[in-house]
C-alpha cells in the first residue's frame, strides 16, 4: 500500500530513462468485482514486455488503461510526451456488412503514400492483399492487417492483445520473430498479452505475471522459479519452461540472478525494469 | 412499352404525385447512406425505438405550438440520450431496454394525443405515413434537412467510418468516438423526423435499412454501398408511388414493399458485374 504514497519526483526521474508508459497503483473494478488492484508497471523503449495471466486476470483491462481507452478508478498513468500508440486488439469489431478493402482499412486513420502501404504490408507478410476485402481475410491475416495499421502510425508504444490466437504453431514462431524485428526497426516498446507460456519464453525481455495484482515480474528464465508463478501455472509447466534456454544479449549469474542489459545493478530506474522481484509481501494476501 | 412509360410520366407530373416523388427521393437520398451506418453499427433497433417515440414528439409539438418536425426531432434526441444513460447502468440487455423504450414511448404518445382535447389528429398518417399529402413547406423542410444531414455526413465521413469499423482503434488513433456517436444519433433523429412523413413511424426505419441491405451485395467499398443504397431507396420510392397510384394502395406500405422486393431481387443478381458499376471510380486501381 505504500506504493501509492511514493514521492512524485520518482516518476519524473524514471521517465527520463526511455520509459514510455508508467502505471502506478492502478486499481479498477467492474460491477463490484476487483479486476486490478495496485498495479505498477513501466514499459521502456526497445523492450518487449509480456503480460501473462489466466483468463479474467485483468490483462486486457490493464492494457486498455495503459492505452488510455479506460480510466482507472485509482492510480496514475504517465505517458511520455507525444507518445504514439499502436494497438492490435484481439479481434476487430467490423461488421461483415461493411464492404472494405485492406487498403481502405489501413488508411482509415489518415492518408498514406502507396509505397509505405506496400512496404508495411510486406513487413507483416500480407503482400499483395491490398485489394482484398477485410471480411474475407483469415484470422491470422486480419491480425497482420491490424498490425500493419498500427505500424503505419510509427508507434512508440505497441500493444498486441493475444496476437498468437488463431495462428498455428509454425506461424507463431514467425510472428514472434516479426514482433522482435518490429521492436528493432521501430525502436518502440512492445506490450504483449499472451497466455501461451512457450511463446512468452521465446522473445520476451520481461514477463509480468498478472492475477488482478502483479504476482511476479522478471526475465522469462528467472520467473519460472517464482513460487507464485508455479502456484498459478503449475510446477510441471514451470519446470518444463525452466529447461528452455533463450539467447539474449544479457548474462546470467551462476545463482540465477540477472545482469541488466545496460548499466550495472542498483540504478533505481533500471531496477524497476530489469530485476526480478516482488513488490509485495507473500502470504499477506490470497488469490481469488 | 412506350405508352406505359408515358403514362407513368403523366402520373408523376400530377401535382401531388410530383411533390410526393420529390419528397420521397429527398428522404431516400439521405436515408440510404445513413442507413448503411445504421446497419454497420448494429443500431437497427435503436433507430426503431427512436421512431416509436416520434408520436410523443408530435404531441409535444401540438402542446407547445412548435412545429411537429421540431417536436419529433427534439424528442428523438431526448430518447437517444435517455437510452445511452440507462444503457450505461447495464440493468437489462440493450435490446430489452430498447424494446421497453420503444413501446412505452409509443403508448405515451398515444395517451398524450388523446389527452390533447379539441385536436383532431390523423393518427394513421403519423403511424403509416402520408407521402401524398406533402405540401411545399414539407418539401422545403425535407430538402433543407437533407442538405444539412448530407453535409455533416460528408464532412465527418472518414472519422465516422473509422469509429464504425472499430471504436477502440479509432480512439487509439485520436478520434473522439463519444462525440461521433452523439453526432450520428442527432443525424438519425433528423432523418427519422423527415422519413416518417413518407412511410410513417412504424416503418421509417425500413427506409434506412432495407435499401442499405440491398446495396450490400452490390458494393465493395463503403461509398459504393452508400451510393447504391440511395439509388435503391429512390427506386423503391418511384416503384411504390406508381404501384400505389395504379392499384390504389397505401403509398407508405407500397414503398416499403418495393424496397423489400428490390432486396430480394439483389440476392439473385450477378454480383461481380454490378459491383463494377458502383466501384469503378471509388476504390481506385487495386495494387497487387
Amino acid at each position: 500500500m505504500d506504493k501509492q504514497t511514493r514521492p512524485h519526483d520518482r516518476l519524473a526521474q524514471v521517465c527520463d530513462q526511455g520509459v514510455l508508459v508508467t502505471a502506478e497503483g492502478v486499481t479498477m473494478s467492474y460491477a463490484g468485482r476487483q479486476i486490478l488492484s495496485g498495479v505498477d508497471l513501466a514499459v521502456n523503449r526497445g523492450e518487449i514486455v509480456t503480460l501473462i495471466g489466466l483468463n479474467g486476470s485483468g490483462k486486457s483491462t490493464l492494457a486498455r488503461i495503459l492505452l488510455g481507452l479506460l480510466q482507472p478508478e485509482a492510480g496514475r498513468i504517465w505517458r511520455a510526451g507525444g507518445l504514439r500508440h499502436g494497438y492490435v486488439p484481439q479481434s476487430l469489431s467490423i461488421d461483415p456488412a461493411m464492404p472494405m478493402t485492406v487498403r481502405r482499412f489501413l488508411t482509415l486513420g489518415g492518408k498514406v503514400a502507396d509505397e509505405m502501404l506496400i512496404t508495411t504490408l510486406a513487413e507483416v507478410g500480407l503482400s499483395g492483399r491490398l485489394a482484398a476485402q477485410v471480411a474475407e481475410l483469415s484470422g491470422g491475416e486480419l491480425h497482420r492487417a491490424m498490425l500493419a495499421r498500427a505500424l503505419l502510425r510509427r508507434p512508440d508504444f505497441l500493444v498486441l492483445d493475444e496476437p498468437m490466437s488463431g495462428v498455428d504453431v509454425s506461424g507463431q514462431g514467425q510472428l514472434y520473430q516479426l514482433i522482435a524485428t518490429i521492436r528493432d526497426t521501430y525502436n518502440c516498446g512492445v506490450l504483449l498479452i499472451s497466455h501461451d507460456l512457450h511463446v512468452v519464453m521465446a522473445a520476451t525481455d520481461r514477463v509480468v505475471c498478472l492475477n488482478h495484482h502483479i504476482c511476479c515480474t522478471g526475465r522469462p528464465d528467472a520467473i519460472v522459479g517464482d513460487p507464485e508463478f508455479r502456484a498459478l501455472f503449475g510446477a510441471a509447466v514451470a519446470d518444463q519452461l525452466a529447461l528452455y534456454r533463450h539467447h539474449h544479449d544479457h548474462a546470467h549469474e551462476t545463482d540465477g540472478g540477472v545482469v541488466p542489459l545496460n548499466g550495472g545493478h542498483g540504478g533505481p530506474e533500471r531496477g524497476l525494469a530489469d530485476e526480478h522481484g516482488h513488490d509485495h509481501q507473500h502470504g499477506a494476501h490470497g488469490h481469488d | 412499352m412506350g405508352t406505359t412509360i408515358s403514362t407513368a410520366l403523366m402520373v408523376m407530373i400530377e401535382d401531388f404525385m410530383l411533390r410526393a416523388l420529390l419528397g420521397g427521393l429527398g428522404v431516400a437520398g439521405v436515408a440510404g447512406p445513413l442507413g448503411c451506418f445504421v446497419i454497420w453499427r448494429h443500431m437497427v433497433y435503436f433507430g426503431a425505438a427512436l421512431a416509436h417515440s416520434a408520436l410523443l414528439g408530435v404531441a409535444l409539438g401540438l402542446a407547445t405550438g412548435l412545429p411537429a418536425d421540431l417536436g419529433i426531432a427534439v424528442l428523438c434526441l431526448l430518447m437517444a440520450l435517455g437510452f445511452l444513460a440507462l444503457d450505461q447502468s447495464r440493468l437489462v440487455a440493450s435490446d430489452t431496454l430498447l424494446g421497453i423504450l420503444a413501446h412505452a414511448s409509443l403508448a405515451l404518445g398515444l395517451l398524450a394525443l388523446a389527452l390533447l382535447e379539441g385536436l383532431r389528429v390523423d393518427l394513421m398518417s403519423y403511424l403509416f405515413g402520408d407521402i401524398l399529402a406533402l405540401n411545399l413547406t414539407d418539401l422545403v423542410v425535407i430538402y433543407g434537412l437533407m442538405t444539412v444531414v448530407m453535409g455533416i455526413l460528408l464532412a465527418y465521413w472518414r472519422p465516422l467510418l473509422s469509429a464504425t469499423v472499430d471504436e477502440d482503434l479509432a480512439r487509439v488513433e485520436g478520434l473522439n468516438t463519444r462525440w461521433l456517436k452523439l453526432l450520428f444519433t442527432i443525424l438519425m433523429a433528423a432523418v427519422i423526423a423527415i422519413g416518417m412523413k413518407v412511410v410513417g413511424i412504424l416503418m421509417v426505419i425500413s427506409l434506412l435499412i432495407i435499401p442499405a441491405a440491398t446495396a450490400r451485395r452490390l458494393a465493395s467499398s463503403p461509398e459504393g454501398m452508400a451510393l447504391a443504397a440511395a439509388l435503391s431507396g429512390g427506386l423503391s420510392v418511384v416503384l411504390g408511388l406508381l404501384g400505389s397510384y395504379w392499384w390504389d394502395l397505401p403509398s407508405g406500405a407500397a414503398i416499403v414493399a418495393a424496397a423489400a422486393a428490390l432486396f430480394l431481387l439483389s440476392l439473385g443478381l450477378p454480383v461481380r458485374a454490378v459491383r463494377e458499376i458502383f466501384n469503378s471510380s471509388k476504390s481506385g486501381t487495386a495494387l497487387r
